[in-house]
């Protein structure tokens, strides 16, 4: 089954012509995903070969969903645009929009997810400042690699995107049900507890791996909801213990203000909550590792 | 980016919010000639980036243009909180009838904007917070509908603000709003706002944090960064579109991605711990790209960091293959030639690791070590830097 992503999916790419979105619909593409179409009102009515698959561009999300039935878009807008094709999206009801995106004011990310929420959900926003998602073999619907790891029975969810590669890699001997990355900015979709709701819901997900960072308190609302709702094994890992207070480090949401937001805080979180937290990514892959040898 | 005060007070006034008029002085003198302009008791203000500063002795009555430059004198050069103060406000003295509180800010845990309002203003405002949770009305403001006059009745209503000044202070807070919005401000904090004997409303203080992800739409806020505060560093950095941030240890740090930088650093100060209590000394993310220029530019950063004993290079070769990696290493170092003078430990691993380190391998530069996996070259670097000392 797998989360969010299904070898049904029917992926649009807005921004496709773009050069991010064309180096990554050909990456995509390549990893045998479902890639009916791309969206550009400025250039509806083209059709573009992607080395030998010839994707036909539509003037709106509504106009592609309606001509492909595509279920799934990824959107690589620059930061000036993406709030409009955000919105696009979420009105024209598509039920997956992952926001690659980096770069986009936090009043534009705050006024996209109040439309959502406002419109009744009815779109899952991913990102944005994500990898995307991916359930190896079946879809691939961002940038993540799909070289690291074959399918397998691990979920992980992750707010950086190189932490989730290296995870996949680590544990690529035992394979993935689905990686998310689900974007480090202070203003994101779907969540740590979206992502490990559907994990504990999804019976090809044996075992998941959450990742975290400095910043805000998500990492803490998840290990409450861990130890309220979840009773699949999970390990977890947090970034960030010697970043100084007050400074962005890379991601726009990860900083430490004050007291709040730190990674002891959100590893002495996680621990109360039963889930095992390494001090290395390397030391993360290995308890789970012990988990699913002990699983079989 | 966080603004000093009487940045915050230039916007505040843009935007209708009423603020004392005032300039700044860096020196004891130039404060003098504001005082004697202004021909009033006035206030000199520290500005740093930090509050606490009235009780750090930031914040000095003058009653003369002498006196002012003499609180002028004491203030300059203080240190607050770890910040040297460059730079004085001089405004009006007020008179204060009271003092209230009032923030705009973003609310990253219920993803929207929130109001926070209290009559109890002056002091910080996380005591507040903890002694008199109650005395602190929180008011979800949405993104869209934003802060019209009506919304701000509702807060003004909520703090329980008194009748005679309600009118007034709902005003300044849809001006607030209007700053908030039009600014791309994450935060605007008035503390205190204050009414004075005669019952007007004016925000005496005021801190304001700007979204840097916006600065393509406001190119008026590049004139906002304080360019002397900068970390030499970290401005040549910013100038190459590098990200990076100076920390105060000796392993310098270059990897790919903000996540995996963050746990490099981390993975570097654990394995510091056994060699001398060494630590990283920046983080810098190099992106996905990876190419042989920005690598060179990255080191090239690093490595005139004098407090950098050793560097560790930690990529994951995901987008971009190992391979493309290694050679931009390769080509790094042959571009920096003898300015190369710290030994470096490589770590690589995702797509054409084979290859990579092969490229490595077969270039053989006397200053770079390969370690297979992150935690061992994490322990090889904190080694050599300890050595190095
Ligand atoms: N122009 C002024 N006229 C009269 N009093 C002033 C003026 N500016 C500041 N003050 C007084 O000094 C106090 C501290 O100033 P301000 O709030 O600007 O600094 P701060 O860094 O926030 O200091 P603290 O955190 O110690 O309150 C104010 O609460 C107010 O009582
Ligand atoms: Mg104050």
């Amino acid at each position: 089954m797998a989360i969010f992503i299904t070898e049904n999916s029917k992926v649009i790419v807005q921004g496709m012509t773009g050069s991010e979105g064309t180096k990554h619909t050909k990456r995509m593409l390549a990893s045998g995903t479902n890639i009916v179409g791309g969206v550009n009102p400025r250039k509806a009515g083209e059709k573009v070969d992607f080395d030998g698959t010839v994707l036909p561009v539509f003037a709106s999300v509504a106009e592609a969903m309606e001509a492909t039935g595509a279920d799934v878009t990824v959107i690589f807008v620059p930061p000036a645009h993406a709030k409009g094709a955000v919105l696009e999206a979420i009105d024209a009801g598509i039920e997956l929009a992952v926001v690659i995106t980096e770069g986009i004011p936090v009043h534009d990310s705050a006024a996209f997810w109040a439309h959502a929420v406002a419109t009744g959900n009815k779109t899952r926003i991913i990102g944005p400042n994500c990898p995307g998602v991916i359930s190896p073999g079946k879809s691939n619907a961002g940038i993540i690699p799909a070289n690291i790891s074959g399918s397998g029975k691990i979920g992980l969810v992750s707010k950086s995107g190189t932490l989730t590669y290296q995870m996949m890699y680590e544990l690529r001997d035992f394979g993935f049900s689905t990686a998310v990355g689900i974007g480090g900015d202070p203003i994101i979709g779907t969540t740590h507890i979206d992502a490990l709701q559907a994990f504990q819901d999804d019976p090809e997900t044996a075992a998941i791996v959450m990742i975290g960072e400095i910043g805000g308190d998500a990492e803490e609302r998840a290990a409450d909801y861990i130890k309220a709702n979840i009773t699949k094994p999970v390990v977890g890992y947090v970034a960030g213990f010697t970043a100084p207070e007050g400074k962005t480090m890379g991601h726009a949401g990860a900083i430490v203000s004050g007291s709040a937001g730190t990674a002891a805080a959100k590893q002495e979180a996680l621990e109360a909550a039963g889930v095992k937290v390494g001090k290395t990514p390397s030391e993360t892959a290995a308890l789970m590792r012990e988990i699913m040898q002990s699983i079989g | 980016m966080d603004l000093y005060e009487y940045q915050a007070k230039d916007l505040f006034a843009a935007h209708e919010v009423p603020v004392l008029p005032g300039d700044v002085a860096t020196t004891p003198a130039d404060a003098k000639a504001i005082a004697e302009r202004l021909g009033q008791t006035v206030v000199v203000k520290a500005q740093v980036k930090t509050g606490g500063r009235g009780k750090a002795g930031g914040v000095k009555l003058a009653e003369t243009p002498e006196e002012t430059e003499a609180k002028a004198e004491a203030i300059l050069g203080l240190d607050i909180k770890g910040h040297t103060v460059h730079r004085v406000l001089v405004t009006p003295a007020s008179d204060i009838a009271e003092e209230y509180y009032f923030s705009f800010l973003l609310d990253r845990t219920n993803r929207t904007f929130l109001a926070m309002a209290s009559v109890e203003g002056g002091m910080e405002i996380e005591e507040v917070a903890a002694t008199k949770p109650e005395a602190l009305a929180k008011i979800p403001v949405d993104p869209i509908t934003g802060v019209d006059l009506a919304k701000a009745n509702e807060i003004v209503a909520a703090a329980k603000f008194p009748a005679e000044v309600a009118d007034q202070v709902a005003n300044v807070i849809v001006k607030l709003w209007d700053t908030f919005v039009a600014e791309d401000a994450t935060l605007v904090e008035v503390n205190p706002l204050v009414r004075d004997p005669q019952d007007k409303i004016i925000a005496l203080d005021g801190k304001v944090t700007l979204d840097d992800n916006a600065a393509f739409r406001h190119p008026a806020h590049a004139d906002l960064v304080d360019k002397q505060a900068e970390d030499p560093l970290e401005a040549k950095a910013k100038e190459k579109h590098l990200n990076y941030v100076k920390l105060d240890g000796q392993v310098g740090i270059i990897g790919n991605g903000a996540g995996l930088v963050m746990s490099t650093l981390d993975v570097v100060a654990y394995a510091g711990e056994k060699h001398n209590g060494v630590k990283p000394a920046n983080f810098l993310d190099i992106g996905g790209g990876a190419s042989a220029e920005v690598m060179a530019n990255g080191l090239d950063i690093i490595l005139h960091d004098p407090d950098v004993r050793s560097v560790f290079v930690n990529v994951f070769g995901g987008i971009t293959a190992c391979d493309a990696v290694a050679n931009g290493i390769v080509a790094a170092l042959g571009i920096l030639g003898d300015e190369a003078t710290k030994p470096l430990v490589v770590r690589l691993d995702g797509n054409n690791v084979e290859e990579g380190r092969r490229i490595l391998a077969e270039a053989n530069h006397p200053l770079v070590t390969v370690v297979d996996t992150m935690d061992n070259a994490a322990d090889k670097a904190a080694e050599l830097a300890a050595a190095g000392a």
